[in-house]
């Protein structure tokens, strides 16, 4: 019990007085997992509307596959991504295994899934009709599409930080293709599963206290915005 | 008059699932006049109303615009930029009035300065000026309509094409969205193509009726046609069995008003402008019919009239009288018999002034 009121009060301690490992760490997982959003962003919002406006064969099966992209377990993503880009794997000429760039694309293609699940049924969410007034407002395609989109934008942005909260709590695959290395490629995931497994409670606790932290504040703005009403 | 056919399809065929939904050989839109498309739910007024936009494609058939037919991508966005539709419910994006009402106007990429003399005109067509800068989150339902109704007109469609537009809206907000509606299309001398399934609305606003069934057109012609001469047993149920006689008010002094129907004058009650053109409508029920003129009598209409055929309709008879206009008349089998009506017996129609329903129409 004491190891955990210890513990507690050396994290607080650590967070206040601002150490700059910890500050460094909280500061590259948000660069990193914050880089994978926004390509998840483009990739998801993009593919998921154009899936929600066109009809064709085989519509339901992607959206299958999209669904089930959404719980795509990190490891998994990270076993494939280690594969490709390792020294004879058909990326291997990029050298970027252990490099924060490796975590950025393992965490992009594990957001990508979430983010293109919620536009999609965002964007099917809207009245039908919606897009026949755009039209016959004289739109074209693509000023459409741009219509629709903001007009989703409060379900988007949810996407968005979804697919964040998914990447910034991840583990598997940032231990895989980062590789943990201190000052480089240790984000706050990775260094809670090292700081724990050497006995450094206080340190864990502490970056664990500020994953949760950044946990709650998205968690509390995605309620703000579901919990706004539709206009009529 | 002269008329000139702004839009016309031929041929029109759509199915849905194996089952007919719109199966139309010919219809003419005229270039400034109101046509109404009525007929039960289901009857294929929105499908038909959605495929003279250019949002639904037919499977076989063609559109014509302006006499051009409607075949490439580029005539479909043609045909979509001079078409203008309200639907049902107000579909209004996210943001105020402003920038609702100037959405059309920005996809075409007209110039700020023009946009907002547009959009306030258009807002002030449908009196919401007040309400320029308001987010659509508060509106009110017949605010929202009106603002979905001004977007429409803002970017100077030439045909204007309203999907059951007043459905959702309590009686008295109806009517005066209607009149203003009504107004705007007199003023601007839009074309218009209104699904309605309401027989007083189409009354007051159209000109033109086209009755639709089961995806099929079974009578078309002008307002007063359709209402008094329908050519079937549906077209009549659906429009029902009042003589509707189209007329101007001659005068109007403390609520009594003077009707010119063919030149016989109609007393009938309510408050309206002189020159107002009317429609008044008269149940056949209401109508007394005596063999001579009473000398004093309640009913402020009196009128010779011929009967032109007598109908019996089971328990009673349905007389049709010529008095300078048609005029529908329900009396009992017994009633007839003592009377001695007869084909071409001269008889006189009297009915109350208060029992005569009067519909402003377009003036």
């Amino acid at each position: 019990m004491e190891l955990i009121v210890q513990g507690i009060i050396k994290a607080f301690e650590l967070i206040i007085s601002f150490d700059p490992e910890v500050l460094g760490i909280t500061w590259l997982s948000l660069k990193i997992s914050g880089t994978a959003t926004l390509i998840s962003l483009f990739i998801g919002v993009s593919i998921g509307t154009a899936v929600a406006l066109n009809n064709f064969f085989g519509k339901r099966f992607v959206i299958s596959l999209i669904n089930t992209g959404m719980g795509l377990p990190p490891v998994v993503v990270g076993l494939f991504v280690t594969i490709f880009i390792w020294r004879n794997g058909p990326f291997g000429f990029l050298e970027i295994l252990y490099t924060p760039i490796a975590i950025i694309i393992a965490q992009a293609i594990i957001a990508t899934p979430i983010v293109m699940g919620i536009s999609l049924a965002s964007i099917q969410n809207l009245s039908p009709n919606l897009r026949l007034q755009i039209l016959s407002l004289g739109a074209n395609r693509l000023q459409m599409v741009w219509v629709l989109i903001k007009e989703a934008r409060l379900p988007l942005l949810a996407a968005v930080m979804a697919g964040f909260g998914g990447v910034i709590s991840e583990v598997g695959a940032s231990i895989m293709v980062g590789g943990n290395i201190k000052g480089y490629s240790r984000v706050l995931t990775t260094a809670t599963v090292m700081e724990t497994g050497k006995g450094n409670f206080d340190i864990a606790i502490a970056l664990g206290i500020i994953l949760l932290l950044l946990s709650f504040i998205i968690n509390y703005l995605l309620t703000q915005i579901q919990q706004r009403q539709h206009p009529r | 008059m002269n008329q000139e056919t702004l839009m016309k399809i031929e041929n029109i065929n759509l199915s849905r699932g194996g089952v007919t939904v719109l199966d139309i050989p010919e219809l003419h839109v005229q270039r400034g006049r109101i046509l109404a498309l009525i007929g039960p739910n289901g009857a294929g007024k929105s499908t038909l109303l959605f495929m003279l936009a250019g949002l639904l494609k037919p499977e076989q058939g063609k559109i014509y615009f302006h006499g051009m037919p409607i075949e490439s991508r580029a005539h479909l966005i043609q045909l979509r930029r001079n078409v203008s539709v309200v639907f049902q419910e107000p579909l209004l994006l996210n943001g105020n009035v402003f920038e609702n009402v100037a959405l059309g106007l920005k996809f075409r990429k007209i110039n700020k300065a023009e946009i907002k003399d547009r959009v306030q005109n258009a807002l002030a067509y449908f009196g919401i000026s007040h309400l320029e800068k308001r987010s659509v989150r508060a509106l009110s339902g017949g605010e929202a309509k009106r603002v979905s109704l001004a977007r429409a007109f803002a970017i100077k469609p030439q045909i204007i094409m309203l999907d059951e537009a007043f459905n959702s809206l309590d009686p008295p907000l109806r009517e005066t969205i209607i009149d203003d509606l009504k107004n705007t299309l007199n003023e601007t001398k839009i074309t218009a193509v209104l699904a309605l399934h309401d027989r007083e609305e189409t009354l007051r606003l159209a000109q033109d009726v086209s009755v639709m069934n089961s995806g099929k057109i079974v009578q078309s012609g002008t307002t007063a046609q359709i209402f008094n001469q329908p050519d079937s047993e549906f077209v009549a149920s659906f429009v029902g069995t009042e003589t509707i006689l189209e007329g101007t008010v001659r005068n109007c002094t403390a609520g009594n008003m003077i009707v010119d129907v063919n030149g016989r004058e109609i007393e009938a009650i309510g408050d309206c402008s002189i020159g107002q053109k009317v429609f008044c409508c008269l149940r056949p029920e209401n109508i007394t019919i005596s063999s001579k003129a009473q000398e004093k009598i309640s009913a402020r209409n009196v009128l010779e009239a011929k009967v032109s055929k007598i109908i019996r309709q089971g328990f009673f008879n349905k007389l049709i009288l010529d008095c300078g206009f048609p005029l529908i008349a329900y009396i009992t089998i017994t009633s007839c018999e003592d009377l001695g009506i007869t084909h071409g017996s001269i008889v006189h129609a009297s009915f109350k002034a208060t029992s005569v329903h009067v519909i402003n129409r377009e003036k």
